[in-house]
């Protein structure tokens, strides 16, 4: 099977008014763009509205998109763009960098009592030898425990691990979106990607005890 | 000397490529000794990759597509992005 076309082949191919090729790019990004928009405006409807301008402001932008970006970065600052402005006009206004701290400044990455008092673990991580990401993340089961330690985030972990972990941006771009520093996004991922660590071990941990 | 407790606090900065030299370097010592932080480095890499792909959201919805091709349709002939046809 050839490999499935390439973003900016896309983009050519829809100046040259494919249809079938702009149909391929919202497949592409839509879920992304949806969920990039939820971090301003919450509601997933507004969020689906706001998208639908996402890509008619793409179109309308075409011709001048400089191609020195990749075109999913593009589609993320229109997105990023659009969603603040509808987010403010929704009178949910806060600036998302100014929303209240995440009231866990002082968590740890792994719970105190699983070390010694000299900092050494007392109970040691599994080594989860037997599990694979594809078997994880197909098994319904273990993807909805994910999800739900995902879902159950502070709001700023919960969008910096979502663009990081899930749509693949760069710090970058995160920073750039959300108007966070590095060194915030970093402590945010790091805080949120340690709870969906643990999350996940607390659900194996499950599953051996329930065999 | 890196404590097992203090590794666990390093690992985004180290997976993001942000500690100095010296930091990397007592990192990568105590997980050559360490089998519990190697595991639990491990551990950590496996909930990225798999987080990574439980992006398994539906398809884009008919009516949301159905309305996005009309106004393809719609940019395409008031001549798209490029000179009228």
């Amino acid at each position: 099977m050839p490999p499935p076309p390439r973003d900016l082949e896309l983009l050519d191919r829809i100046l040259a008014g494919e249809e079938e090729a702009f149909a391929s790019l919202v497949e592409r990004h839509q879920a992304m763009l949806v969920r990039l928009a939820m971090v301003f405006v919450r509601d997933r409807a507004v969020a689906e509205e706001v998208v639908q301008e996402v890509w008619m402001a793409a179109l309308e932008g075409l011709s001048r998109f400089e191609r020195r970006a990749s075109v999913k970065s593009w589609l993320v600052s229109i997105a990023a763009n659009l969603a603040k402005t509808r987010g403010q006009r929704e009178r949910r206004s806060t600036p998302f960098s100014a929303l209240a701290p995440p009231g866990d400044e002082n968590a740890l990455a792994v719970d105190p009592a699983r070390f010694a008092a000299n900092g050494g673990w007392a109970s040691p991580p599994e080594r989860w030898d037997e599990e694979t990401p594809e078997r994880l993340s197909l098994r319904r089961e273990s993807r909805e425990w994910i999800e739900m330690a995902i879902g159950q985030l502070p709001e700023q972990q919960r969008a910096v691990m979502t663009m990081r972990d899930i749509d693949g941006l760069g710090s970058d771009e995160v920073c750039n979106v959300l108007g966070i520093s590095e060194t915030n996004q970093r402590v945010l991922l790091h805080r949120a990607r340690s709870k969906v660590r643990a999350a996940l071990e607390q659900y194996l941990a499950g599953e051996v005890n329930r065999c | 000397m890196l404590t097992c407790q203090q590794l666990t606090e390093l690992v985004t900065d180290y997976l993001e490529g942000r500690l100095t030299l010296g930091q990397k370097l007592s990192f990568q010592m105590h997980l050559g000794m360490c089998r519990h932080c190697r595991s639990y480095l491990k551990q950590m890499r496996l909930t990225l990759r798999t987080v990574g792909k439980i992006d398994v959201e539906k398809e884009v919805p008919a009516e949301v597509r159905e309305d996005l091709l009309k106004r393809f349709r719609d940019w395409k002939n008031r001549g798209g992005s490029g000179p009228a046809p």
